[in-house]
């Protein structure tokens, strides 16, 4: 038996895709009994959507006004005292999850395996490095729990015909209060969201200003795709941080990414790897787009674009 | 405040394309150009902005990591820290060491301040600042792209999937910098003649007496699955055709 305790994510409402995707590695694990971790300050439909998740064995809810929108130096000490007797606690490679599990690992005295991509053992796991440039086979220390973030992109969230027990629990932690979130700003957005899009088109400095992103937009509209950007465009303004994909922006897993205006850059090419299917739109062919594109075609942007957008109508 | 702790590491550098031995024992690193993470830079950077606006006194970079590491030192000094100290052991560190290492120096120093890059480009771990705050028992903003210090806090904007996030935190604090924080400055000739000078001091690992921690071990590097070559359409017709033959539309 392998207990896994595995951190939920959310906004406050409703639970973030990135868990049932968690859920999925933690399934991968021999004789995995998967209890889902959920800390919100109304936690009832949250936990009835973690409940719903194939795979898992039940939910413990910790509902507390302090973990409303919480940061990680609140949840961590509260995780800390779940953990006991489990022997893998799993979170998402998201920003959430990246914030708050090392916190964990270190309190729990322990190392942890970030961006496990799979489950090869007990305790081996491959993980991209170097803006994966590599793959590591990396062997967690026995008779320690295993604290671990999951590239999200690298699993299929698992179904969700369960009904899993849902057990309110009090945890007796010190809760600091030496942080504080004032506020979030979110990118407001009615397109999809980029990380659980089946679409994606993305535009790089190619678009020359925030006007000519229109071009990604009329794209996506038709497509009903999310809006993604390289670190290029986002640098130079054009788009919002939470556009950004690759190394250091989000890793994300498509059917079909279209890359207008983006040369390709190994960083970039990192966070899209995963895609069913790449199509690069970009004037210069040896642009290192076109090394990953399963469908390219070479030529000006602003007129192939636009005749694209209307070709879809 | 008096003094702010930045913690850099030598990484292969941004722009070298990486390969895997042969054996699967690690990266290729002979002969291929070594640097500072670039994230760490940008700390850096924020640490040394913050000291000219004057809310700060001193300005120390740190490293742990093996005696190659004084060359990346150097450049931090010759950006404009004021001293460097070198935690000395082998390259490839666990990270809660790393973390006790650091946090052990910020002790002795009595720093107020933490800044750290988000992750590393060679590990692309995004570790070292949560575990520091986590066993310093401190706050921890991670991912930052504004800093803003105010006597005993700091407000920081912090990059998250979701769009901004505006946390205040009391000092002292950790806080891992991300890409638009700042552009870090160049180093000039003369800062670099003026860099040797400064005081670089050399701490063995072992001289901190920290606890064991279970280490990870990578026990194979594979370079990455490739994808099957695509193919070149010439027109927008032919682009919609392929996307119809592989029923994506």
């Amino acid at each position: 038996m392998a207990r896994v305790l595995l951190i939920a994510e959310h906004d406050g409402s409703s639970l973030n895709s990135s868990t049932a995707k968690c859920v999925a590695c933690a399934a991968q694990i021999d004789g995995a009994e998967i209890d889902v971790a959920v800390l919100a300050a109304s936690a009832a439909d949250i936990s009835a959507a973690a409940a719903s998740l194939d795979s898992v064995k039940r939910v413990l809810c910790v509902e507390n006004p302090l973990n409303g929108n919480a940061p990680a130096a609140v949840l961590a000490p509260q995780i800390v005292a779940m953990a006991e007797g489990y022997d893998y606690v799993f979170g998402p490679s998201s920003t959430f999850g990246k914030d708050l599990m090392p916190r964990v690992a270190a309190l729990l005295g322990v190392n942890q395996v970030s961006d496990i991509m799979s489950v090869e053992g007990s305790h081996t796991f491959k993980r991209p490095v170097y803006a994966g440039n590599a793959v590591v086979t990396v062997e967690a220390p026995a008779g320690h729990p295993v604290v671990a973030t999951v590239r999200i992109a690298s699993y299929q969230a698992v179904g969700s015909g369960n009904s899993a027990p849902v057990e309110t629990t009090e945890v007796a932690a010190e809760i600091p209060d030496h942080t504080r979130i004032v506020e979030v700003q979110s990118g407001q957005s009615d397109r999809p969201d980029l990380q659980t899009a089946g679409r994606v088109v993305a535009g790089g400095r190619a678009l020359g200003s925030t006007e000519g992103f229109d071009l990604i937009y009329q794209l996506a509209d038709k497509l009903g795709a999310g809006v993604g950007a390289s670190r290029a465009a986002v640098d130079a303004g054009y788009v919002a941080n939470d556009t950004q994909i690759g190394q250091t922006g989000k890793i994300i897993a498509p059917e079909l990414y279209i890359a207008i205006g983006i040369s390709g850059a190994i960083q970039h090419v990192t966070g899209i790897k995963d895609a069913g299917t790449i199509v690069a739109i970009n004037k210069d062919e040896e642009a290192p787009i076109f090394e990953v594109a399963d469908i390219g075609i070479v030529g000006d942007l602003f007129n192939l674009v636009p005749e694209l957008t209307d070709a879809l109508s | 405040m008096d003094k702010i702790l930045v913690g850099l590491k030598r990484v292969v550098d941004y722009n070298v394309r990486v390969r895997v031995k042969s054996d699967g024992s690690g990266v290729e690193t002979d002969g291929v150009k070594m640097s500072i993470n670039p994230f760490d830079e940008i700390a850096l950077e924020e640490a040394l902005q913050i000291k000219e606006r004057g809310e700060a006194n001193e300005v120390i970079i740190v490293s742990v990591g093996s005696g190659d590491a004084q060359q990346q030192l150097r450049t931090g000094l010759a950006m404009g820290a004021d001293r460097a100290i070198l935690v000395e052991c082998q390259d490839s560190i666990d990270a809660l060491t790393c973390a006790r290492a650091l946090l052990e120096v910020t002790n002795r120093e009595n720093a107020d301040l933490v800044l750290l890059g988000k992750q590393a480009i060679d590990d692309d771990n995004s570790q070292i600042a949560q575990m520091m705050a986590a066993l310093w028992g401190r706050p921890q903003a991670t991912f930052a792209s504004t800093v803003a210090t105010d006597g005993n806090t700091a407000r920081v904007t912090r990059e998250v999937d979701a769009g901004l996030e505006i946390v205040d935190v009391d000092l002292p604090a950790v806080i891992s910098v991300d890409l638009r924080l700042n552009e870090p400055r160049y180093v000039k000739l003369p800062d670099i003649m003026k860099a040797k000078k400064k005081p670089l001091d050399l701490i063995p690992l072992a001289d901190l007496s920290l606890p064991a921690s279970p280490a990870i071990t990578d026990t194979l590097y594979e370079p990455p699955a490739a994808r099957e070559k695509g193919t070149m359409v010439d027109d927008v017709a032919g682009l919609v055709a392929a996307l119809n033959d592989k029923g994506l539309l």
